[in-house]
Formats: C-alpha cells, structure tokens, sequence
C-alpha cells in the first residue's frame, strides 16, 4: 500500500496541477450548446481558455463574469446577471455552466441565490438549463472540478423517472473521468454499441472536442450530449462510471434515478477490460463480439513483445489521481518499476498505486525524485519536458494539457486496442533512446581498473 | 584466380577443423554442412554467410552485385557496433534488371563500383556475387580487377553466391577472400610484442567492447579484429600479429589456420562468453603473446586483472542467488557459445533442465554440446503442442534460446531470454555475464506472464489450446500404451539423424543386420550421422543399448538403409 505524502514545500516550482474551476468548465464542455461561465476576474478564463486551445486545437467556449475590483467588493450579482442574459441573447446557448473562482469565493457570493433571483427578474430564464458549482481556486485540483461539475450535472440536470416501467434495458449511462481522452470516449461509444447497448455519456467530450468541422459556426460547444437526452438518464438500466472520481456523480446517479453502477477505477490494461468486457456481455446478453476477442488475443501478444523494453525500466509519473492510477498500474503490470509518482490531489485510488510513496506535489518534485531514484521513463504532461531534457530521459506525453505534440485528443488508452497501442508508443520510445543516447561506444564498458567492486557491479549494469 | 569449386572444395578438406579430420575421404568431398532439404530447409545462404562475416568492416562499402532480393530486403540487420565509419551499414547494390539478365551485368557492376568510390570514397570495396550473376556467367573478379587498376583503390570480389551452400560456407568463403586479396597487403605502422588478431568477432550489440578495456589495461593491442569495428586496413596488415584468437565458432577457421601456416601467427580456439572461458581466454592469451616474444611479466599482470575481473563479477553475482532459487532454466539451444555460460548460471542458483549438467570433463562438456546441439534441432522439427509439452513437461521458469524458438515460449507465456546472435544485449567478458543474470532477473520477475497466462474470460479454460495440445498429447500416449504394436511402431519411428531423416528403426535394423559396432558402420549403411554429425553420440547410445550380433547372415536384412 502507498504511502501518500504532502508536499511541504511553500513554494511549488514547476506545477502539475491546474486549477478547479477549468476541470468543471471541461466538463461544461462535453455538453451541446452549452457555454461555460468562469465566474471570476477575466484572467480566470482566459488563462484556461489559452490552456484547452494550447491542448486541444480546437476553438473552446469560455465566458467570465469579468470581476472587476469594485464589483468584486461589492458581490457578483450584477455581474452574472450581465453574464447570463449576453451570453444568452448573443450566443443563444442550450445551457449555462458556471463555476466560481477563487475570488468570487473569497468574497463569498451566493451565486445560487444570485440565480433564483435571476429567474424571477427573467421568466424567459426561469426553466433554461443553468447549472452552477462551487469551485474554488485555493482548493482541490483540477479532477477535482470535473468531479464536482458532472455530479451537479446529474443532481441538476437528470429526471427522477416517473414512470419506472418505461426503464430501457438497453441504455447505459457512462460517467467518464477528465483522464479519458474524445478518443477515448469515442473507443468506449463503439465497444459498448457492438453490445447492442446505447450509451450515453455524461459528459461527452468526444461530441465536442473531437475536431470535428462544423456545418456552421457556433460560439457554444458543436456537440457533445444534449440537455434533453441528460434529463431521460434516469431511463437507463445500468451506469458504467469510469474513474474513481465519478464515484461521486454515479451515486448521485443511484439517489436521483435509482440506477445501480459499477465502476472501473481504471480500464487500461488487460484484467479491467477482461471484466469490463465481461461485464458488457452479462448486461447485454449479448456474447463478447468477435472484434474484441482478437483485440485481447493482439493486447496479449503487444505485451509479450512490450515487456522486453518496458520490463526493469524505473518510471517516474506526474499525473492527476486517477490517470496516475491507470498508467501506473498497467505499466506496473508490465514489469516497471513504478519509483517515482508526484500526483495534484487527494483520492481513496493513490494508496493502492503500485509504488511506495505517492507525493502530492509539482514538477519540481518529480524531477529531483527522478534523478534521486536514477528513472529513466517519464510521463507527464508537456510542461515535464524541460525537466526530461535535463535528465536526458525519454519523455512521453500524457494527461493535460499537451501543447507540444498534435492529438492530444486521439491518444487513447482504454479497451484492450488503446493499451495496446499504448505499449507500442512507449516500447518505441524506449526503443528510439536507446539508439539515440545509448549506443555502445568502445568505452561504455571501461571501469577504471582500481574501482571497488560494487562501483564496478553499478557500471557494468549502467 | 582459383575457380569457386576448388575454392569450396578448399574450405571442405580445411585440416583445421576437429569434425572434419574424423571424416573419410568421400565424406569429406561431400562437405561439412548438413545438405539443404527441398522444403525443409531454413537458414541463410552462402551469400548471407559470407555478408554477415564481413560487413562489420566499417569502412569498407559493400557492394551487393545482384538482382534487389539479396541487398534490398536485407540491408541494415545486423547489430554489430562501429566506432567509426558508419559506410558499412550503407546498402549498395546493383539491383540488376532484366536487361543485366540478357546481356550481362559487368558493366553496371563496374559503373557501381565508380559512383561509389566518387561519392563515399571508402578505403575498399568488397563486392559481393549472388546467384543471379553467378548463373549468367558475370566475372567479377575481373570487373573488380579493373576496377582496382582504374581507381587504385582495392576492390575486393567477395565470390560466394548464395546457391552454393548454407551460410556457414558463406562464412569460409568470406575468408578465403580477405586471405586471397587482403591479409598481407598493407604494413601496419609500428608493431609491438603485444599485437594480437581476434579473428571470428562480429562486436555485436558492442560486445567486443566489453572485453577490449581489460586487453588495454594489460597493453594488449588488437591488431586487427576479423571483423568487428575493424577496419579495412587493420585486416591488410593483420599478418604482422604476434598471435591469434578464434572466437569459438568456427565460422572462420580457414582464415585463424592459413594465417598461422602462411604468417606463423600461431591461434588458439576461445570465447569470452562467460566467466571462466573469458579468464581462460585472456590467459591463453598471455600465453601465447609470451610464446611469441612479449615479457613474461605479462602473465602475472593478466592474472591478476583475472583475480579482480572474476572477484568483482561474482559479486555482483552473488546478491541473485537468493532470488533464483529454486527457479528453473531450460536451455534450447545449439548456439550457446560457451560452456562456461552455463556454468555460470548454476554457480548463479539457476538450475538447468533439459540435459544434465555436472562439473564435468571436457570430453563430458562435448558431449553436452553435441547433446543440445540434437535438441535445438529437434526443436525446429517440433509442432507447437509438442514443444508446448516439453515446456510443461520440464516445470522450467525461464527458457533461453536463439530467436527462431521464441515465438513458442511466449506463445506457451513463458519467460524467455534471447542468447543467440539477435539479442539486443552484450553478454560477453565478465560484465556481460553480470548483465545475462540481471536479464534473466528481469525476464523471470516480471509481472506480465501471471496476466497473459490467464486465459480469455469467455474462454472455457478446457478449450485452450493448450489443454488440447495436452489430452491429445495425453490420448496418444494411452493409445500406445495399449497397444504395443503401435508403441514398437512409434519408438522405431523416432528421428534420430535430422540430416539426413533416418529414424531409430532403420539404424538397429541396419545394426543387426551388418553386425555394426561403430558410428562409421552405421553412417555407412544408413547416411545416419553424414550431416552435421551431432547424431554420433545418439547413435553411440543405441550401439551401446543393443546386444552384441555375432553373424550378420543368420539375421535377416529388415530394411534397407535408405
């Protein structure tokens, strides 16, 4: 079992974690026509705006509040009344999300009680769809946020279902965590509609931040799932939540709708997909397809030929809690040394990563632990490369944002065809150094004659 | 200019060679290397053999004279280390066409071998005949003798196309050439007592380097190393060493005796796989450097670099022993290089299985080679669901073999470790014998094979291959439990020479038949043992295991020898 450590450092160098309030806007954003609403001063928004169009390519929908200092002091009422009536009459949205940010909480506003009184002044609003959370700045992480978003989302914008005879056996709502990429949604979309099953996904990145083109410009979201097909989840027969951080929105889920859950605290890997596949197949009735089936014969061959280079290497990971969990693990599982593993956020899944200690920390962390523990394998998201080049390591890029390479939004790592690919990425990489950086030279193997032995048992191994 | 028959015909009668002296006259004329089989046959070529054996020259361009097959869908494999020019890893060749095929390829040879040397300007080059060019009569060691003359660089013909033979023939010719054309060619600058030949290395994965420091430290200088990071002009004057090392195969034995005949370099056979072969080798060394006029101080430096080397390799050895014990080691392989890697890896904890290992004799350890050698044989001709059983049957943890076998381990999910030419690691010297225990750790320790073993989750574990592979393994056994006949049938039926396909049967019946006592006997009636002879020990056995005939003619002849 880890031991999870705090950081106790007063100044983070090099941070890993963003902040909450842009982890619920995400969440805002796997939902159609919908425009997130950073209740805060500008910079609160434009600097997460910058980060997801750094990340994702992608035109993103992001508004503020616009906090001025005066307003600041005085409350946000005005403000988000402003906010929301312009980004409704302009933008014609099909929801509103709106997050707090540290300095709104700090003031304290009653955003909640700014909307009922919004409502009223406005009958036009009184039934459109506006969902608010509290997410301060100074507290939590950015999964944090997504947590606490899709799990209003659901207190919100779900129906108690009326009529419980109208449940539909073949609807599942899937609850996906912020560490699953579009590319991921759309890979879980397909293997549970070649079960015969109809998934929604709540929220559904993969709709909107896929790339796509749209047929015609819109300021808001141009996907992703529609507040209508939110409110009937409660017809489903199960949830599938992926993640330990949607625990929390499956459970509200379970007290709204009634519907049992499962969830998969991670599904890369082979034993998670074997039981996921499983567990398909038992909701369905319907037999594993035959696709899936050479897919874990093609996972399984993938990690006998990955684990000659992945096998022995000491990794260090910087990631969110659950996306830590996952890729740990599964490395873990293919014979790496999970040394060093920095993470931003509090969560039941960190005792069970398969390393020693799991540090809450920054970058600065993971890389002196890093070079301490003599790790050669890096993963973290783009802003590690500096600390890569330093410790002339090979680096691969994964969790948000990543600003650096192209498709961060395809890399996919769940089923058993994104673990595959995944240990071919990270056996090439490995690959790839050693003929950059390690080819041997005449003098690889010199030790000079007077060494003791252990120094000379430490060179020979390199 | 010898004409490539009697060149073959050369290497075939090389005096050098152990097996080859206990062959007969019409043996011998038929030459050292199992015969290829129309459908049976797997392995490289001689012009594969003659490639691999020379290709590690850094500097040299190597040019392939033939159709794109030969240079086109093998260029740049192999894992040999430069620490130099890197020209050797550049793919040239004529890629002939059909016109070449009509009206020969001469002239685009000549023309090749022009654009190379005006834009690479190599030292040397080596040109290699194939097949295609062999067949339509190309003369290239007269285009290269021309071309020498033109351009004043040498242009070595390296003739050893690969119909002639399977790739350790290859290899002989290989040296045949660099004897004919290179070998005494050119003066080093200065000589010293110390200058030695490694003669058969290829440095793969760099290994060379893993021992080339303790020949530094002990002054020792490498002349020339055939062929591994050497250059093209360390061969030209490799004549002027003081004593050679063959590296144990016998890839390239013609080039270690004609040198010793031609040069008076005198060689000895070693390896520096594992700890004791590479303290053996390094002694042998010394000694021989001695012999040939160096200070006789030089032992006592090399012994006591051998004391430290083995000291700190055991200790680095030692904090395994715990981890692997109990833990089981199957070998498949007839291309361990070196006992001592065995030896090794029991005094490491590992236990062999597959054959018995003891600390034993030298006529014992031969015996073991020739042993395994059989087995990695019979492991080609294995189907899977019988090696799959072998591997359940021998309860190993970990098998080490050479790449071809591979794929059934992992398939069966069983730790493998590569140790044949293919691997990506340097085992050789002390250091490398520390990093084959680190490997095997590694391989034995990992994860993975506790998931992967685990079948499908829809699957009914009944219906694996696997457990079909056993209950018909199983079923066959019980049918010829029960019925003898069939049991007779099977046991004669068991292959006992590959080569030349000759089952038990056919031997004891040729053994009472003739009243056979000895191994020549036996390969005279059946052709058993006329192949790559490792079957002699097999058929000594069953000679031993059979009583005595007195009167081959109260015996009637059962089957005729095949």
């Amino acid at each position: 079992m880890a031991k999870i450590t705090i950081g106790k450092k007063a100044c983070a160098v090099n941070p890993l974690k963003m902040s909450q309030p842009i982890g619920g806007a995400l969440a805002f954003m796997g939902l159609r026509g919908a425009m997130p609403l950073l209740h805060g001063s500008q910079g609160c928004t434009s600097f997460g705006l910058v980060l997801f169009v750094r990340h994702f390519k992608e035109a993103i929908p992001l508004q503020t509040t616009a906090m001025s200092e005066v307003a600041t002091v005085l409350g946000g009422l005005e403000n988000v009344e402003q906010a929301i009536l312009n980004i409704y009459n302009r933008a014609k949205p099909e929801l509103i999300g709106i997050c707090s940010t540290g300095v709104t909480e700090t003031k304290g506003d009653d955003v909640e009680g700014y909307i009922r009184l919004i409502r009223e002044k406005y009958p036009v609003l009184a039934e459109f769809p506006l969902v608010y959370v509290s997410t301060p700045d100074f507290k939590d992480a950015f999964q944090d946020g997504w947590e606490k978003t899709v799990a209003r989302m659901v207190e919100v914008l779900v129906d108690t279902p009326s009529n419980l005879a109208r449940r539909d056996a073949t609807r599942v709502n899937v609850l996906p965590g912020c560490h699953l990429t579009p590319g991921d949604i759309d890979e879980l979309r397909t293997i549970i509609e070649d079960f015969g099953l109809e998934p929604s996904f709540l929220p559904d990145l993969g709709g909107s931040l896929d790339g796509h083109i749209p047929d015609e410009f819109t300021p808001t979201t141009i996907g992703g799932i529609g507040v209508e097909e939110v409110a009937t989840m409660g017809y489903a027969s199960w949830t599938i939540a992926i993640g330990e951080q949607m625990r929390r929105a499956a459970e509200a889920m379970k007290k709204k709708a009634g519907i049992p859950y499962k969830l998969w605290d991670r599904l890369c890997g082979l034993a998670p997909n074997d039981d996921f596949m499983m567990f398909l197949s038992s909701i369905s009735g319907n037999p594993v397809p035959l696709k899936y089936r050479r897919q874990r014969g093609q996972l399984v061959d993938a990690m006998l030929d990955g684990h000659f280079h992945i096998g022995g290497r000491k990794l260090a990971i910087g990631a969110e809690p659950d996306l830590l969990f996952d890729i740990s693990s599964m490395l873990h599982e293919m014979g790496a040394k999970v040394a060093v593993t920095v993470t931003t956020t509090e969560s039941p899944v960190l005792e069970r990563v398969p390393t020693d200690e799991v540090l809450i920390g920054d970058l600065e962390d993971l890389e002196t632990l890093a070079k301490e523990k003599g790790c050669d394998l890096l993963i973290t998201h783009s802003h590690g490369r500096q600390a890569a080049e330093r410790l002339k390591i090979p680096f691969y890029r994964m969790g948000l944002p990543m600003f650096d390479r192209l498709g961060a939004g395809h890399l996919v790592s769940v089923g058993y065809r994104g673990t595959r690919d995944l240990i071919f990425d990270l056996s090439n990489l490995i690959i790839a150094d050693a003929e950059e950086h390690h080819e041997p030279t005449p003098d690889t193997w010199r030790t000079p004659s007077g060494l003791s032995i252990e120094a000379a048992a430490t060179a020979s191994t390199h | 200019m010898s004409s490539l028959s009697s060149t073959i015909q050369a290497v075939f009668n090389e005096p050098g060679c152990g097996k080859n002296a206990n062959k007969s006259e019409a043996e011998r004329k038929k030459g050292c290397t199992k015969q290829l089989q129309p459908g049976g046959a797997a392995g490289g070529c001689a012009f594969d053999g003659a490639k691999i054996a020379l290709q590690p020259l850094t500097d040299v361009a190597h040019l392939v004279h033939g159709p794109i097959a030969c240079e086109g869908n093998s260029w740049d494999n192999r894992g040999a280390k430069s620490s130099g020019s890197n020209i050797w890893r550049t793919g040239f060749t004529t890629d002939i066409n059909e016109t070449d095929v009509v009206f020969g390829g001469e002239k685009r040879l000549y023309k090749a071998i022009k654009e190379i040397i005006e834009k690479y300007d190599p030292p040397a080059v080596f040109v290699y005949q194939t097949c295609v060019p062999a067949m339509i009569g190309d003369d290239i060691d007269a285009v290269c003798k021309a071309a020498r003359e033109k351009f004043g660089k040498p242009v070595i013909p390296i003739n050893s196309p690969g119909f002639v033979g399977p790739k350790n023939l290859g290899n002989k010719l290989a040296g045949e050439a660099i004897l004919e054309h290179v070998i005494g060619t050119e003066e080093p600058d200065y000589t010293t007592p110390y200058d030695l030949n490694i003669i058969g290395e290829y440095n793969l994965s760099g290994e060379l380097w893993q021992v080339k420091p303790l020949l530094d430290e002990l002054g020792i200088r490498i002349l020339s190393c055939i062929s591994g990071d050497g250059k093209y002009r360390e061969v030209a004057y490799s004549h002027r060493a003081r004593a050679s090392m063959m590296v144990c195969s016998k890839a390239m034995i013609n080039v270690a005796r004609k040198m010793e005949e031609r040069y008076g370099i005198p060689y000895f056979e070693g390896s520096f796989y594992g700890i004791s072969d590479s303290s053996d080798s390094l002694r042998e060394i010394a000694r021989l450097l001695v012999e040939r006029g160096a200070p006789d101080e030089l032992i006592g430096r090399t012994e006591a670099v051998i004391a430290r080397e083995e000291a700190r390799a055991w200790a680095a050895i030692e904090p395994y022993k715990p981890r692997f014990k109990g833990k089981k080691v199957l070998l498949i392989t007839g291309g361990v290089k070196s006992w001592s890697v065995l030896a090794a890896l029991q005094e490491a904890g590992l236990e062999l299985v597959g054959t018995s290992v003891k600390k034993s004799t030298k006529e014992d350890k031969e015996r073991i080679k020739e042993l395994m050698g059989q087995d990695a044989h019979m492991i080609d001709d294995m189907t899977p669901r019988e090696m799959y059983k072998m591997l359940k049957d021998a309860r190993a943890d970990i098998m080490l073999s050479g790449g071809r076998s591979q794929f059934i381990a992992l398939k069966a999910s069983m730790p493998w470790l590569d140790i044949n030419q293919e691997r990506h690691h340097a085992y050789m010297g002390y250091v490398g014998m520390v990093k084959l225990v680190e490997e095997i750790d590694k391989a034995l320790f990992n994860p993975i094979w506790e998931q992967v073993r685990k079948p499908a989750p829809w699957d009914n574990p009944e219906n694996s291959w696997q457990a079909k592979a056993i209950a018909q393994l199983d079923a066959e056994a019980a049918a010829l439990a029960a019925n003898p006949e069939l049991a007779e049938k099977a046991r004669r039926a068991k292959k006992i020479c590959n080569c030349k396909s000759v089952d038990l049967g056919t031997i004891e019946d040729a053994v009472r038949a003739h009243a056979l006592t000895t191994v020549e006997g036996v390969r005279e009636q059946t052709n058993a043992s006329g192949g790559c002879g490792a079957c002699s020990v097999r058929i000594e056995e069953i000679l031993a295991s059979l009583p005595v005939v007195a009167e081959a003619a109260d015996v009637p002849v059962l089957a005729a020898a095949e």
